[in-house]
Parts: structure tokens; C-alpha cells; sequence
């Protein structure tokens, strides 16, 4: 694979990556078979929906604050007309947002608007729910490159 | 919401700065240090960020390839690197 950033080995046959693969895997076909073809840009919406969804949906991440979240605003996007998906018009709040306190570091409000319901997290559980938000980031897109790189062969 | 608020001790912060630190690709050169809990954070945004740039970037290629297949080697190819893997 050539990459500019080598991703390290995260186990990519553990049983929370299939089902993050299969999820993914799934949604691809059905983009697949969709009649008639949509735009480029269209599937792309599409494709990208589907790789957050399949996030959302692996069973380490099922239980998580942040893949509710995610599926939340997956949904949101969904119910907009076709050209405007990536605007909101109301911002459904669906947690109680918590200022960063003083002792936090600078940087948690960052990552609080980062990582899907972030704003309602205690620091202690930001941190945690991080973690498990990149791991499950990183496998999508070491999925989606070697399913490039298979069709591409 | 509940309105304990249960003292999280700083050993179970420092865990959670490390495993962070084990999953964020730059950090892992340093040393931990609590003083170095704000670049982490720092790094951590940016990977974060550069992630989801990838996750874009690769549904815009992967929406390419679609593009030029039809329906039966879609589903085949599909089905082939579902049993490759």
C-alpha cells in the first residue's frame, strides 16, 4: 500500500472490524445497485454516509455517546433535500452542553466539537470516547483503502 | 442527566492520556508527562481532522470506481474482497 502516513497494525480481522466491514460492505452493494446511476456526486454523499454509518453501527462502538451521537446526525442529514446535505437547518441539541472547565486543557473544546456528542461529556469521558472514536475512524479508512486497492487490481 | 459528580482521579486520567497517545501516531515518539497532556490534545484534533479528510477523500475515489462498473462486477468484485480478506 502506499501511504504517506503507514497506519499501524489495529487488528483488522477482530470481530468488531467485520462487522464494521459488513455493515460497509453491505451499503456499498445497494450504492452499487441503485437505478438509475446517481451523479458523482450524489454517490459520493452516499458512499461517505455509509462509511459513518458502518462506524456507528460496529459493536464496540453500539454503546458509545458518540456513535448515538453520529447516527443522530447521519439522520439529520438525510431528511435534508438532495442538494443541501451538508447543512442543518435547526440545531437539534440533544445533549446539555458542558463548558470546559479551567483546568482542562486548551485544547479539549476542539476535540469536544470534534468527536460526535462531545459537547456533553464529562473531560474524563471525552477522553475515552476519543479513543474509541479514532480506532474506529482509523479501521474505516483502512477498510476503504483496501477495498480501493482490490478493485483497483 | 445525573448530577454526581464522582471525583475521576488523575491516575485514570493519565490512562486515558496514554492510550491516547498510543493510538495518535505522532505522540508516540515523547515521553508521557502531564505537561504534554495539551499537545496531545493538540495532536489528537489534527489526527482526527486528517482522518476525516482521508475518509472523504477515499468515498470521492471509491465513487470514481463505482462509476465505471456495472451492476454484476460491482456485486462480484464486492463479493470477491469480502472473501479475500
Amino acid at each position: 500500500m502506499n501511504r504517506k502516513n503507514p497506519l499501524p497494525n489495529s487488528n483488522p480481522n477482530s470481530p468488531n472490524s467485520s462487522m464494521q466491514a459488513l455493515h460497509f460492505l453491505q451499503a456499498l452493494a445497494r450504492i452499487a445497485r441503485a437505478a438509475p446511476k446517481p451523479a458523482h456526486s450524489a454517490r459520493t454523499r452516499q458512499i461517505r454516509h455509509a462509511a459513518y454509518a458502518s462506524m456507528a453501527h460496529s459493536s464496540r462502538s453500539s454503546r458509545r455517546t458518540w456513535s448515538r451521537a453520529l447516527l443522530h446526525r447521519l439522520r439529520q442529514w438525510q431528511q435534508q433535500r438532495p442538494g443541501r446535505l451538508l447543512t442543518v437547518r435547526r440545531r437539534v441539541r440533544i445533549v446539555t452542553p458542558i463548558t470546559s472547565r479551567p483546568e482542562e486543557p486548551a485544547r479539549a473544546e476542539t476535540l469536544r466539537q470534534l468527536v460526535p456528542g462531545g459537547r456533553g461529556m464529562e473531560y474524563c469521558n471525552l477522553l475515552e470516547e476519543t479513543a474509541d472514536y479514532v480506532q474506529c475512524l482509523r479501521a474505516q479508512v483502512q477498510l476503504m483503502q483496501t477495498l480501493l486497492d482490490a478493485f483497483s487490481s | 442527566m445525573s448530577s454526581r459528580r464522582s471525583r475521576i482521579s488523575e491516575e485514570e486520567i493519565n490512562e486515558l492520556i496514554s492510550k491516547l497517545q498510543s493510538l495518535v501516531p505522532e505522540s508516540r515518539r515523547r515521553g508521557s508527562n502531564r505537561a504534554s497532556a495539551t499537545k496531545l490534545l493538540k495532536e489528537t484534533c489534527n489526527y482526527i481532522k486528517s482522518l476525516q479528510r482521508e475518509v472523504d477523500d477515499l468515498s470521492d475515489r471509491l465513487s470514481d470506481l463505482m462509476a465505471g462498473m456495472d451492476n454484476n462486477s460491482a456485486q462480484a468484485d464486492i463479493i470477491r474482497s469480502l472473501l479475500s480478506s
